[in-house]
C-alpha cells in the first residue's frame, strides 16, 4: 500500500476529539478515496493524530479544517461566506469549554458537583442561544442534514452526542429537549445520517465507559 | 466613515494581533477604546453579549469575537498580503502553534501572577513551553510563517513587546538572547517591522498599568 494517499487516524472512540475527526472523515466519504484506517492504539503521545502523506497533524479542530482545505470535492466542512465561517468557528471552539465543564461533573461528587452543574448549565444555555442565533429558522432536517454537515454540527455530535448515556451515569439532565431543545434536535438528526449512525456507540458501552472513567476519577482524587 | 471597526483595549496583546493583522494588509479601520475593567459600552456588551471581551471586529455591521477567529476573517477577506500559508499541510502547522500559544498561556504567563517559591516554579514552567516554541515552533526559520511574517507570529507578538514589561515589575529574566537565542533574534526582527512597531503602546503607561495588574492578581491569590 503505497505511503501516498493513506490517511491514518489514531485514537480511540471514547475521546470526542477524536470522534470528530472520525465523523468528518466519514461525511466526506474518503474511505473509497483513500484508505483509511483508525487504529486503536495510538503511537504518538497525544490523540487525535492525523497522518496524511506521511506527515501529522494534531489538534482536532486544526485537522478538520486541513481535512475540508485538502479534499475539496464532497460536502464542505465550512461555508464558503467569511462571515458564517468565523460564527461556526467561534461556537466550535466554545464547545470545548462546554466540554471542560461537562468533565467536570463526572469527576465531583457533592457540592463540587453541584457547582459544576450549575456552571455546565449556564454554558451549554449560552451554546443554546448561539445556536438560536444561527439557525433562525430551526435545526436543519436529516435530508439537509445529508447534503451538508458543518464544522460545528460534527463537534456538538461528537462532544455532546452521548448525552443520554450521560444522563444514564448522573442521574441529571443537563441536556434535554426542554432545556436545549436545540442541541437535541442537532443531535438526533445527525444520529440519523448512515455516515454517522455505522459508527455509533451503542449506549451501553458508552454507559459502561463514563462509569469506569467517574469511578476512576474519584477513586484518585480521593487517594 | 470605515467600514471596519475594532473595539480594543490599549493594554491587550490580543487587541494588537488584529491590529496588526490589518495594518499589514493595509485595510484601513476605526478603532474604539473601550474600557474593559470598569465599564464596558454598550456596544461592546451588543457586539459580544457571551464573553464580553475585546478584541471585537465589526465588518459593515457584523461583528466578530475571539482574536484567532478574527485574524482568520481578516485573511480570507482581504487576502492581500498572505498571514496563511497555501499548503494545506504548512497552514496546519500554522494553527497547531497558534493553538499553543492559546492553550499554554497560563503557564507562560504564571510568572506574572505569581511571586516566591511559586514563582520559581511557574517561570520554569513558562520557559519549558518557550524552549519547545523555540526549537519545534520557529527553528531556524526567519519568522514563524517562514521567510514572512505570518499568523503564528502575530500569535506570539505579545513575547516582543509585553513580555519585556511583565519580566520587568515581575523582577525575573525570563528570556534573554543567551538562553533563548533564536527568539530573541526573532522578537528583534518581529519588532523592526513597521507595521508592527508602529502602533505599540507607550512603555512607561505599560508599565503603570501592568503594575497594577500583578498587584490585583497577587491579592487575589492571597484571599
Amino acid at each position: 500500500m503505497a505511503k501516498q494517499n493513506m490517511v491514518i487516524l489514531y485514537g480511540t472512540w471514547t475521546i470526542p476529539y477524536v470522534k470528530r475527526v472520525e465523523l468528518t472523515l466519514k461525511v466526506k466519504d474518503l474511505r473509497n478515496k483513500s484508505p483509511m484506517l483508525l487504529k486503536l492504539n495510538p503511537i504518538h503521545k497525544k490523540v487525535p493524530v492525523l497522518v496524511h502523506n506521511g506527515k501529522a497533524i494534531t489538534e482536532s479542530l486544526v485537522i478538520i479544517e486541513y481535512i475540508d482545505e485538502t479534499w475539496k470535492t464532497g460536502p464542505r466542512i465550512l461555508p464558503q461566506d467569511p462571515y458564517k465561517r468565523s460564527q461556526i468557528r467561534i461556537w466550535a471552539s466554545y464547545i470545548q469549554q462546554v466540554n471542560e465543564a461537562m468533565v467536570m461533573v463526572l469527576k465531583t461528587i457533592g457540592e463540587a458537583q453541584e457547582n459544576a452543574i450549575k456552571e455546565v448549565s449556564e454554558k451549554v444555555k449560552l451554546l443554546e442561544a448561539g445556536l438560536k442565533g444561527l439557525f433562525p429558522d430551526g435545526i436543519p432536517s436529516v435530508d439537509e442534514y445529508s447534503k451538508n454537515v458543518t464544522l460545528l454540527d460534527l463537534v456538538i455530535l461528537a462532544n455532546l452526542g452521548g448525552y443520554e448515556a450521560q444522563e444514564g451515569v448522573l442521574g441529571v439532565k443537563i441536556i434535554d429537549s426542554e432545556k436545549t431543545p436545540l442541541i437535541v434536535s442537532c443531535i438526533t438528526a445527525l444520529i440519523e445520517l448512515p455516515a454517522v449512525k455505522e459508527s455509533w456507540m451503542p449506549d451501553e458501552k458508552v454507559v459502561a465507559f463514563l462509569k469506569f472513567f467517574r469511578e476512576n476519577a474519584l477513586n484518585s482524587a480521593a487517594a | 466613515m470605515s467600514q471596519v471597526t475594532v473595539l480594543g483595549a490599549w493594554p491587550s496583546p490580543y487587541v494588537y494581533r488584529v491590529i496588526w493583522a490589518l495594518k499589514l494588509k493595509g485595510v484601513d479601520y476605526e478603532y474604539v477604546e473601550e474600557d474593559v475593567l470598569h465599564n464596558k459600552s454598550d456596544r461592546l456588551l451588543k457586539y459580544n453579549p457571551v464573553h464580553k471581551k475585546v478584541p471585537v471586529l465589526v465588518h459593515a455591521g457584523k461583528p466578530i469575537a475571539e482574536s484567532a477567529v478574527i485574524l482568520e476573517y481578516i485573511e480570507e477577506t482581504w487576502p492581500q498580503n498572505p498571514l496563511l500559508p497555501k499548503d494545506p499541510h504548512q497552514r496546519a502547522l500554522a494553527r497547531f502553534w497558534i493553538k499553543f500559544g492559546e492553550d499554554k498561556s497560563a503557564a507562560l504567563f504564571g510568572f506574572f501572577m505569581t511571586e516566591g517559591e511559586q514563582q520559581e516554579k511557574a517561570t520554569k514552567e513558562g520557559q519549558e513551553q518557550l524552549r519547545i516554541l523555540e526549537e519545534q515552533g520557529l527553528g531556524e526559520k526567519m519568522f514563524f510563517g517562514g521567510d514572512e511574517i505570518g499568523m503564528a507570529d502575530l500569535e506570539f507578538g505579545w513575547l516582543a513587546w509585553w513580555l519585556d514589561v511583565m519580566s520587568e515589575i515581575a523582577g525575573v529574566k525570563v528570556i534573554d538572547a543567551e538562553s533563548f537565542p533564536r527568539l530573541h533574534a526573532w522578537i528583534q526582527r518581529f519588532k523592526d517591522i513597521s507595521a508592527i512597531k508602529e502602533p505599540l503602546p507607550d512603555r512607561s503607561a505599560m508599565l503603570t498599568y501592568f503594575k497594577g495588574r500583578r498587584a490585583t492578581f497577587l491579592a487575589l491569590a492571597k484571599s
